[in-house]
């Protein structure tokens, strides 16, 4: 056992438990050096944002450490009710939550970017102080690379999932950049409003308001710092605007494809985008016939966002098929790396060599007393001792340097232990 | 040896061709760096072989005119990548790839013609005519593709597809845009590469003969460019009527470039 790790999140914690256990980022880095002081822990990492606080340890000569005691030590709490909101990992299952925390693919909006930030801090802090160094800093580094590749290879991170901000993903499209755009807000309602709210805050230069009731419209334009209009001017104002967001209770439609026509003739046939929120629909369904005027009404917006959803669940799945390929991999590694199984058929070698010229010899010797047939054995055993201790301990001082695999390398090739190992590789995990 | 360089840079844009395939079916990061660096390289390529070209004969004007499908492809990639420098996009050369690829491929396999220059023909002003016409034509080529993602665009668009192998082309205000600059730098070009043209002509022949099918169509062609031109500018066409517009003047550009087979005085085949 080597890699540790104990946390709560999101889903396991509610707010108030979570909150009692994040670290202040400036209190991270002694926190850090705690962890590495923590008997049987050879390197720590810890990661505390708001919605997960974790630790991550890689213990000495993998024999494992307590981390609960360590985390109830530190934050001085009682067991009993912090031990239903841990869960702990070891090994494989330890390195794949930590590819799948940088992927983002554990956080509570799944494939938001933030967390691979959170990450790098944390791994950058606890390197600061020396509690990253060997064995941990490969499996960081290698998750931001895992991160990284799920990133560019799925679209996890990409599609929007609320109807604002499939609005703004539509006006983009349209658009391009929404700087200096105007936008229409015709009637009122928290969607068209948040709608709206996403628009300016995207880029969108102003906006005009109009409603049944004029007083509306001014309280609503004061809000957004924009300007109200008089509803019988709607139709001669509404050209200006690139956007036009609806959610008037008009029990028929308000824009027909007459005016629509109209407004681009008058705009000189620049797109303009209607976002109809209402139900009864205020805009007629055979604008969207125009050429440049383009429709959306909450069951496309709604619909989007849906086909979102499942985009995005979808590529989930093949980020988590990533992540299990990248765990494989580094698993591999870590074997490679495993100083273990090199000592075991070191000292297989040398003792079937030993075997081997104790039975060449022992015809010449004639018959041997019990006693000789012992000092043989300790003179041998002695001289094959001796021989291994250095590269032995020289492995074993490796283990813990990232440079690991050139001295194992350099002692499998001196001693010829290629094919044992593979032979012994297929016979089960070294751990 | 300029033959060879040139089928080295129509190796480089069959890159490009590979990426404008793909790119029809699903988006690829890496294919579309790859393809835009071996496009870079093959334009270094063409380049050469297009420098080589003028070096050998000896003669700029006469190895424009030998070489003017390659000439063409080269202007093509180079107004691509303007666009790729100002607007970041590949799209475009969903189009721009197979076409460069064609003129590449035509130029790297045909023989060369044969052209000779009259005596008293004004050189000067021939290689104007062929220099400012050949970046109105790339121009046109741009502009029209933009028009034809617009369309695509605008219908992915009003079809509600949000999602899937269309949505990473540009905004449709975007794709606008890059069409209707191309096509304003290209009607200058394309204006003052007739008059050079004309010019040329007049000298040559003495009189300009309308009815030649090479003099025709690209006077067609050119009041196609400025009706284009005109209702952009006017009325603000775009979407449908503008991409009609554009395929009318592409067609005519194309028909123009193929009179010079079958034209009695703009050849350059021998009669």
């Amino acid at each position: 056992m080597r890699f540790q790790l104990i946390g709560l999140n999101h889903n396991t914690a509610p707010v108030e438990v979570r909150e009692r256990l994040a670290i202040p980022e400036s209190r991270l880095p002694e926190a850090c050096k705690k962890l590495t002081e923590f008997p049987g822990i050879d390197e720590g990492l810890i990661l505390s944002t708001c919605n997960r606080v974790e630790i991550l340890a890689n213990t000495k000569n993998g024999a494992g450490a307590n981390l609960r005691a360590f985390l109830k030590s530190y934050f001085q709490l009682d067991s009993s009710e912090l031990d239903k909101h841990l869960y702990e990992y070891h090994e494989q299952e330890a390195v794949r939550h930590v590819f799948r925390v940088a992927s983002s693919l554990d956080s509570m909006v799944v494939g938001e970017p933030q967390i691979l930030g959170q990450v790098k801090e944390a791994y950058a802090t606890a390197r600061a102080v020396g509690a990253v160094r060997a064995q941990l800093d490969q499996l960081v580094t290698r998750a931001f690379a895992v991160a990284k590749r799920v990133r560019s290879e799925t679209a996890v991170g990409s599609s929007s999932v609320s109807i604002a901000s499939v609005a703004v993903d539509l006006a983009k499209k349209i658009f391009g950049n929404l700087a200096g755009k105007l936008v229409f807000l015709v009637g009122a309602g928290k969607m068209s409003e948040l709608a709206a709210r996403h628009l300016m805050a995207h880029g969108c230069a102003s906006i005009f308001v109009a409603n049944r009731t004029y007083e509306r419209a001014v309280s609503l334009a004061y809000k957004f710092k924009g300007q109200a209009i008089h509803f019988e001017d709607l139709y001669n104002t509404c050209d200006r605007a690139d956007i036009v967001i609806t959610s008037t209770g008009a029990p028929h439609a308000i824009f027909r494809r007459e005016h629509g026509e109209v407004f681009l003739n008058r705009r000189k046939n620049r797109p303009m985008f209607f976002i109809d929120i209402a139900v009864p629909r205020d805009v007629d369904a055979a604008m969207n016939k125009l050429d440049g005027i383009f429709v959306y009404d909450i069951d496309d917006l709604q619909q989007a966002v849906a086909s979102h959803v499942a985009d995005r669940r979808k590529e989930a799945e093949r980020a988590e098929a990533i992540v299990a390929l990248e765990v494989d991999r580094f698993q591999a590694r870590l074997q490679t790396l495993d100083v273990v199984p090199t000592i075991v058929s070191l000292q297989d070698h040398l003792e079937t060599i030993r075997q081997a010229e104790i039975d060449r010899v022992r015809g010449r010797l004639g018959p041997l007393s019990p006693e000789q047939e012992l000092a043989v054995e300790a003179l041998t055993r002695g001289i094959v001792n001796k021989i291994m201790h250095t590269p032995i301990s020289a492995l074993k001082s490796a283990a813990r340097e990232p440079e690991a695999t050139t001295v194992i390398d350099l002692v499998r090739r001196l001693f010829n232990l290629q094919e044992k190992r593979a032979a012994k590789s297929g016979s089960g995990d070294a751990d | 040896m300029s033959i060879f360089w040139l089928r080295v840079a129509l190796g480089l844009y069959g890159v490009g061709l590979l990426y404008a395939l793909v790119a029809l079916t699903r988006t690829s990061d890496l294919l579309n760096r790859v393809a835009l660096h071996a496009a870079y390289l093959g334009m270094v390529f063409h380049l050469v072989s297009l420098t080589e070209g003028v070096f050998f004969s000896g003669h700029t004007t006469l190895a424009m005119v030998h070489n003017s499908e390659s000439l063409l492809a080269f202007l093509i990639m180079a107004v691509f990548m303007i666009v790729y420098m100002i607007y970041q996009t590949t799209s475009p050369g969903i189009i721009v790839f197979p076409l460069v690829f064609l003129l590449t491929f035509l130029a790297a396999t045909r023989q060369q013609p044969f052209f000779t220059m009259s005596p008293g023909m004004r050189t000067g002003w021939l290689f104007a005519h062929i220099g400012l016409i050949f970046t109105g034509y790339a121009a046109l080529v741009l502009s029209f593709c933009a028009s034809v993602l617009y369309l695509i665009q605008q219908h992915s668009l009003k079809a509600k597809r949000t999602t899937g192998i269309l949505s990473r082309l540009p905004a449709l205000e975007d794709i606008d845009q890059i069409g209707y600059r191309a096509l304003l730098l290209g009607f200058p070009f394309m204006t003052l590469g007739l008059i050079a043209g004309s010019v040329v002509a007049e000298s040559t022949y003495g009189r300009i003969e309308f009815q030649d099918p090479k003099i025709l169509l690209s006077m067609l062609m050119w009041a196609v460019y400025l009706i284009m031109v005109y209702t952009r500018w006017i009325a603000g066409w775009r979407g449908r009527k503008a991409a009609v517009l554009a395929s009318v003047a592409f067609a005519a550009a194309v028909v123009a470039w193929a009179a010079n087979y079958f034209s009695s005085i703009h050849r350059f085949v021998p009669s």
